[in-house]
């Protein structure tokens, strides 16, 4: 028990003590001049990168590239058995199937309706999947970027270059270094493919493998989540021992930890964000607590101490309940121990996550949120005082809040109605595979890891059909680009204001007393939407379980 | 227009995006895959005339006395002959209050009674990766007389080869400690046969 509380408390020590450094590394990063190559580079495009783009020009380059991205690469995942790379000899995915995985890895969800081993072949997984995992996570960092510099005042930026430097100054040379530490722990990275082994007992056993290391680095430092086997990092493949285990718990934490710094830093308002990491910490230890402890009690009608179902020896119970909450909560999606097999209190906790969407977060718009919610927060103690709310010295008017609201509306919506539809129709759509209160979780979490865009699921779910694919993509879609168009254009309006000087009557944003009243505030216009979905899932299962 | 310009304009950044991302990045991993061929290819153990065991990270299904047994998986590790060509990975999924759950786990409880063998959390809950190559210490203990009976050793000799298969935590603190199956068998095999 005591270790491990131990071994949670010490990954959150080296995570919060990267964070700061990471964070201000990043912002100089994105704030600096060009390097030689990425000049070269904008050259090749004609593209004058070093003019601002106005909300809506940041926003169409925005749609225009994901577009464009999302239509080549779903061209080629069609013909992927007509290209290279091909050792076990897949064939063509359904057309169903090929839009719902194209739309999940252009959206960083990546949740995935398929087995890696039986449908996505070498050079898909390299070529096309592995370009989306960068490409994804640096279009969400491009928008936090930009998100933050309208808030602080300052031009939104240009999008094509913010988009480079994610890549080129951040994910890939953070990757390199994190994929070589997984190859020299056993993950393997060959185009060979399955090797077969005769066991001592005399059976033949199929042991998939494939160029899995530089995969998996992007894919937790992304916050993508996609696995290169169906089982993701349950996978010993994957995740070989409990130093790549911590490594990637890390490499998940890592980027949107550290956004909240790097925020501090181009606002230059660095107390606010120390404030900020405190509570959503606090918030991120609360739901790590929730789903440690009752993993540990475990489930003692069926067999003695912490529940074990769908969960790795070297991990236990300590680090998947870890895993668990970190994974929903950044949305990265990627698991190490089955959730469907979790007990109701990691269900719940989970879910918070995934309802929440600021506890950390997803890469860069995950950080977005949180300052969506401290608007929110400014307009709510602004009129409960009757004073003119401002952020940042910037007013806080109706433009602002019907944004602010149409961003936290969007979740619910594309979460709760498809929900109720497909809930309506057991038999013909849900695909629910446990029966009673939890069937319930499992449909609404498949939505609300749609829309989150984070890609875990209760995999039990019968999800790889016509339904499950295009409703799923339609969640997907609308949870990432809607609040996208939305925080640029919030972030634009605040840029375009005239700041007030800060006077003895300004309401200070950096202090415990609002720190608090916006965590408040995050749990009730953030979870009270959801809290019948939840009541009728984890927690009449937890219930039903005593 | 102006739409398709930019949808332009971004492949054409793209197109320089993905070479580096997916081509000289996975060709750097590769390279330094070559230099560790063991890693790289999966961490094959062979024979000594060369033909695949298995692999020092995966779990194998074993059912024999004579052998300690690995944890419960949904996919019997990947031997199922309709799987032979790509493998595969996966778990039950099964819910706690899945009424199939405790079935299974009720079922499971008696078959290693009978065999006599105290059944423990991790031998009764199924993996996640379906190819769990580990069993906690204390399972190992618990089928230690089942295989000295059928081996005829001795059990201190057992609990040595126990001692050196198993996995410890990172730094003795991140994870929990795991006995390596195969790797436990293969010294098995090696000491009597």
């Amino acid at each position: 028990m005591l270790s491990g509380w131990l071994q949670i408390a010490l990954t959150l020590l080296i995570v919060g003590a990267i964070a700061p450094f990471l964070g201000r590394y990043m912002a100089r990063a994105f704030q600096g001049p060009d390097w030689l190559p990425e000049r070269w580079l904008y050259r090749q495009i004609r593209h004058r990168t070093d003019e601002p783009m106005t909300g809506g020009q940041y926003l169409r380059a925005v749609l225009a590239s994901n577009l464009a991205i999302g239509l080549v690469g779903l061209g080629a995942f069609w013909l992927q058995d007509r290209l290279p790379l091909n050792p076990t000899g897949l064939g063509a995915p359904n057309w169903d199937l090929a839009v719902h995985t194209i739309a999940s890895f252009l959206t960083n969800t990546d949740q995935q309706h398929y087995s890696g081993e039986t449908a996505i072949t070498y050079g898909s997984q390299v070529g096309i999947l592995g370009y989306l995992l960068f490409f994804s996570a640096a279009t969400g960092l491009a928008v936090g970027i930009a998100f933050i510099r309208g808030l602080s005042g300052q031009p939104l930026g240009n999008f094509y270059r913010d988009l480079t430097r994610s890549i080129t100054r951040v994910l890939l040379p953070l990757s390199l270094p994190i994929a070589l530490l997984l190859l020299l722990n056993g993950v393997p990275e060959t185009l060979a493919g399955p090797a077969i082994a005769s066991t001592l007992e005399g059976a033949t056993q199929a042991i998939a493998r494939g160029p899995v290391a530089h995969f998996e680095a992007i894919k937790q430092l992304g916050e993508n989540g996609g696995g290169f086997f169906a089982i993701n990092s349950a996978h010993p493949f994957e995740n070989p021992n409990n130093f790549t285990n911590s490594l990637e718990i890390v490499a998940m934490l890592a980027i949107p930890t550290s956004l909240i710094f790097t925020y501090g830093e181009i606002s230059q308002n660095r107390r606010q964000a120390w404030w900020l990491f405190g509570l959503v910490g606090s918030i991120f230890l609360g739901l790590v607590a929730l789903s440690a402890i009752a993993e540990w009690q475990g489930n003692p009608t069926l067999a003695p101490g912490p529940n074990l179902e769908g969960k790795e020896q070297r991990f236990g119970w300590a680090q998947t309940a870890l895993w668990a909450v970190t994974t929903t909560a950044t949305m990265c999606g990627a698991v190490n121990g089955m959730h469907d097999s979790l007990m109701p209190g990691s269900g719940l906790a989970t879910l918070l996550g995934l309802f929440l969407q600021m506890v950390w977060g997803g890469q860069g718009t995950g950080t977005a949120y949180l300052y969506v919610f401290l608007i929110l927060t400014v307009f709510l103690t602004g009129l409960m005082v009757g004073r003119t709310p401002e952020f940042l010295g910037r007013k806080i008017e109706k433009r602002e809040i019907i944004l602010a609201s149409a961003i936290l509306l969007v979740h619910p919506v594309f979460v709760l109605i498809p929900g109720a539809i497909a809930l309506a129709f057991p038999e013909q759509l849900a695909g629910i595979s446990n029966p009673g209160f939890h069937g319930v979780s499992q449909v609404i979490y498949e939505y609300a890891s749609a829309a989150a865009n984070n890609g875990s699921g209760f995999e039990g779910l019968g999800d790889g059909t016509l339904w499950w694919n295009l409703s799923a993509t339609v969640s997907m879609l609308a949870g990432r680009y809607l609040p996208i168009a939305a925080l640029l254009l919030l972030a634009d309006g605040m840029a375009q204001k005239q700041p007030a000087p800060a006077t003895s009557g300004t309401l200070r944003t950096d202090t415990f007393l609002f720190t608090t009243v916006t965590g408040v505030t995050i749990l009730i216009l953030g979870l009270l939407t959801f809290f019948p979905v939840l009541a009728l899932g984890p927690i009449a299962e937890g219930f039903a379980l005593r | 227009m102006d739409f398709l310009r930019e949808m332009g304009r971004s492949l054409r950044l793209s197109a320089a995006l993905w070479l580096l991302t997916a081509v000289i990045y996975p060709v750097i991993l590769l390279l330094a895959g070559a230099a560790l061929p063991f890693q790289a290819n999966g961490s094959l153990l062979t024979t000594d005339q060369g033909q695949v065991l298995g692999s020092a990270l995966i779990g194998q299904p074993f059912t024999s006395d004579r052998y300690f047994w690995p944890r419960p998986s949904a996919i019997a590790y990947s031997t199922d002959p309709q799987v032979a060509k790509t493998g595969i990975s996966g778990a039950s999924n099964l819910a706690p209050s899945n009424p199939a759950l405790a079935e299974r786990i009720a079922t499971e409880k008696q078959r290693l009674q009978q065999t006599g063998t105290q059944p423990t959390g991790d031998l009764l809950y199924s993996s996640g990766s379906g190819l769990d190559p580990h069993i906690s210490p204390a399972s190992a203990i618990a089928q230690l007389d089942r295989v000295t009976r059928a081996r005829q050793l001795a059990p201190d000799q057992l609990r040595s080869l126990i001692d050196q298969a198993t996995d410890r935590p990172f730094l003795n603190l991140f994870g929990e400690p795991g006995v390596n199956v195969l790797k436990l068998n293969l010294a098995l095999d090696r000491l009597n046969r």
